[in-house]
């Protein structure tokens, strides 16, 4: 299985290499990972499955980890760990997936792969509550902190219209691939928090984004540099009383999970999910806007699996 | 070992122990013993009646063997030793007007209902100030140090932690403290115990009538002076053969050093020369029942406008009323008149939103902590402080109770919110609440705005904590006694999931 495995990948490797040197798109080669032409879907979409056989369905439709993750690569993995609750509150990523993941990215023969979150409750016990710390280091992660400014470098994102620099963790800079995998739920000011509003989690100072226009600034920071991958985790959904939550009665199971590497498409599909039109969702809009990814899903080719 | 654990307890941000083996460990500190008998009756406390009796048996053993400060100065005197030449003692005579003194406006005071001179006198709670102020920041250095080292070996089995904020006052207090034991313990050994400690003083009058005491042995003893110069507390009088009991600390030291056995420890023969001494000497239940009629008569002053903050174009400034106390403190009275301000629960919140104060409680509250959440908030799934707090300041609180527990009132103030100034959508308050008390509701166009519904609010500080705006937006306002909040409506969302349907794309 693993020789096989890594015959595909180099090869897939080489095809994206000299792919990425025929076409000149040198961000490709960068970012490590295939340009959406070469997928051949811009987003799959499943349901009624486990969250990690869900996640299996998925990924085996765009080509398999092998596509996203070359041997030898670091990974970063960014669940949503917001918040000190347990799994069926559904206020951070299902903790079942987040270990499919690292699993797919380990097997894809991946060097390192990172979790890790800038929570908002005191971080050591959202880590803990939510199980993603046990269940990621299960499957062979690094559980990285977050709590502190010096894990943080300054970067400027030049194609930001409120949001000019951030302090990024530095295991986005230094990965060479990023994978997001947030949760769909409510959201009290945002509306919605799905793939965008998951950034603010790479962040040192989110208070900034909260104080000069929240929804700018989530699309803002899309233009800095975009995940290779959105994973979105509709398993359990939290309807109302987002982001936290307040007790299990907030929560309806959809047991759907959306990827794509097109952030807006993936927020406007969940926001479909959720009941909401996309456009109605400002900072989507906004992302558009600024060239972030599309959310008119009519031209898109989905991937549509019902389990 | 035990003064190793003990710093640990001080220093750890991990909750590497279980309260219940914190509360073990603190089981003889006298002072917080005491009180918390005080507060809860409860035979759990009653640490401070057994060091009462091992007085009474042995002389003050708690000084060198349960007293943390008192394991302090004989570490420091150690190490002092190594670097210089060893001090020899000399036989003091006691200073008894500082002493007594000292002990007396002690016991008034608390009588009164004030613990302002347990807080900055008792050693146990001296001991935490000098731990959670002076070594916890020292640890966290190394802690970090070594984080640091790991991470670049890409180890994250340590991982850095930072003093969220710092209490000047608390720390400069601390090192005055410490500064002026290590001064005494290099002129003058045990002094502190003997002259300053209100604990010292009162188990030194205890002691006069132990049934085992030091004493030098008239037939053996040749008045050479060895006991003397090894006796850290100066009691021995070698010259006149006596040694006064009430100053011993009972480390024993004199037994090993004396050469020809004529130091003996053992069962009083004579009667104990009673000198005349004042009438604090204590009683704990009639001091309970005096306290406990007395308490409630303490009166409190509120520093209020502690928080008022720079302005700037029609903003208003935050003024809270009141000053937060922990869940499970009950109410500001019961809080200020039981905390000795030993910093236990400030070492040990994981969130580290409890800070030592200056002067919300007014000047009798000194160092006593308060909720500060300017440097975090109240974890909602946490009762911490409650279940390790020595003194019963803040009484152990189940998890469900404390949940509801009303510890303060978040207030809006509008025209300082993002959303009226800039008309821009924020929340981030909103995003914070646990029970939803704060939620936004539409204001102009598509704009949210918060609203506090008061009732099911618990005053955990996540909302201020959060808030962006200088001044804050929205803040709480301490409830000065505490109140059991309506707990959140909950409602099953009704939406039925079928499997059949279709992708809504």
């Amino acid at each position: 299985m693993k020789r096989r495995h890594f015959i595909k990948t180099s090869m897939g490797a080489g095809v994206a290499t000299s792919a990425a040197i025929a076409f000149g798109n040198i961000d490709v080669l960068f970012a490590g990972s295939p340009a959406p032409a070469d997928l051949p879907y811009d987003l799959v979409a499943v349901r009624n499955g486990e969250p990690d056989v869900m996640f299996d369905k998925a990924i085996q439709s765009l080509g398999g980890m092998e596509t996203f993750v070359k041997p030898g690569q670091k990974v970063v993995i960014k669940p949503n760990i917001g918040w000190d609750v347990s799994p069926e509150r559904a206020g951070n990523t299902n903790p079942l997936l987040i270990k499919r993941i690292v699993e797919h990215c380990n097997n894809a023969g991946a060097k390192e792969v990172y979790v890790f979150d800038n929570t908002c409750d005191e971080w050591t016990k959202c880590y803990k509550s939510s199980q993603i710390e046990e269940l990621a280091k299960e499957a062979g992660a690094k559980v990285v902190p977050r709590n502190s400014e010096s894990y943080y470098r300054e970067v400027d994102i030049p194609k930001g219209v409120r949001l000019k620099k951030a302090k990024v963790h530095e295991l986005i800079l230094d990965s060479d691939v990023f994978i997001n995998v947030p949760v769909l739920k409510h959201h009290s000011s945002a509306d919605l928090s799905i793939a965008m509003k998951n950034l603010m989690g790479v962040v040192w100072d989110r208070m900034y984004w909260h104080r000069n226009d929240l929804h700018q600034c989530i699309a803002d920071y899309c233009t800095y540099r975009k995940p290779d991958l959105n994973v979105i985790d509709a398993y359990r959904v939290m309807m109302k009383n987002g982001p936290r939550g307040v007790s299990v009665d907030d929560v309806v199971t959809y047991k759907t999970l959306i990827v794509s590497t097109d952030i807006v498409a993936a927020d406007a599909a969940a926001a479909r999910v959720f009941g909401s039109a996309p456009e109605d969702i400002a900072y989507i809009e906004k992302a558009a806007a600024l060239g972030v990814g599309t959310f008119d899903l009519s031209n898109l080719n989905i991937n549509r699996i019902k389990l | 070992m035990f003064f190793l654990l003990f710093s640990f307890l001080f220093v750890d941000f991990t909750s590497a122990f279980s309260p219940k083996i914190i509360n073990g460990i603190l089981f003889f500190q006298f002072v917080p013993s005491f009180l918390k008998f005080i507060n809860t009756l409860a035979v759990i406390s009653i640490g401070f009646i057994v060091v009462f009796v091992l007085t009474l048996l042995f002389g003050r053993v708690y000084c060198s063997f349960l007293c943390p400060l008192g394991t302090l100065q004989d570490v420091l005197w150690n190490l002092a030793s190594r670097f210089k030449k060893r001090k020899r003692f000399k036989f003091q005579p006691p200073r008894n007007l500082i002493r007594y003194s000292i002990l007396g406006i002690t016991i008034i005071i608390l009588l009164f209902g004030s613990v302002l001179f347990l807080n900055l006198l008792d050693p146990y709670s001296l001991f935490g100030k000098i731990s959670s102020n002076l070594f916890r920041p020292l640890w966290y250095f190394i802690n970090n140090t070594g984080a640091w080292v790991l991470g670049k070996f890409e180890n994250y089995s340590l991982y850095r932690v930072e003093m969220k904020s710092y209490s000047w006052a608390s720390f400069g207090y601390s090192l005055g403290v410490f500064g002026l034991i290590l001064w005494l313990v290099y002129k003058h050994g045990r002094l502190y115990c003997n002259t300053v400690c209100p604990v010292g003083a009162f188990l030194g009058l205890a002691a006069k009538f132990s049934l085992f005491r030091i004493r030098l042995d008239e037939t053996v003893c040749n008045s050479c002076g060895i006991c003397g110069s090894n006796c850290k507390a100066e009691c021995i009088d070698t010259k006149n053969k006596k040694v006064d009991f009430s100053r011993c600390v009972g480390c024993l030291n004199c037994l090993t050093a004396c050469p020809s056995s004529g130091v003996k420890f053992s069962v009083s023969r004579s009667k104990p020369v009673v000198e005349k001494t004042n009438s604090m000497d204590e009683n704990p239940r009639r001091n309970f029942l005096k306290n406990a009629t007395l308490v409630a008569g303490g009166v409190m002053t509120v520093a209020g406008d502690a928080f008022a903050e720079g302005l700037s174009d029609g903003k208003i400034p935050v003024k809270k009323e009141y000053t937060i106390i922990p869940p499970g403190a009950l109410s500001i009275d019961h809080f200020t008149n039981s905390c000795t301000a030993c910093h236990l629960c400030v070492s040990a919140c994981p969130t580290h939103v409890i800070q030592p104060s200056l002067f919300q409680y007014g000047l009798k509250g000194m160092l006593q902590p308060y909720l500060d959440y300017h440097t975090h908030f109240c974890n909602f799934e946490c009762t911490i402080c409650s279940d390790v707090c020595p003194t019963g300041a803040i009484l152990p609180i189940g998890l469900e109770e404390k949940k509801l527990t009303q510890l303060g009132i978040s207030k809006f103030i509008k025209e300082n919110c993002v959303v009226y100034t800039d008309e821009k959508d924020c929340g981030a308050c909103s995003e914070h609440c646990p029970t939803k008390a704060v939620n936004m509701v539409f204001y102009k166009n598509d704009l949210k705005i918060p609203e506090v519904t008061k009732e099911i609010c618990i005053g955990c500080g996540a909302c201020e904590y959060a808030c962006p705006t200088t001044p804050k937006s929205i803040y709480v306002d301490g409830n000065p006694i505490h109140k059991l909040a309506e707990k959140p409506k909950i409602e099953k969302i009704e939406t039925e999931v079928n499997p059949e349907d279709d992708f809504p794309f």
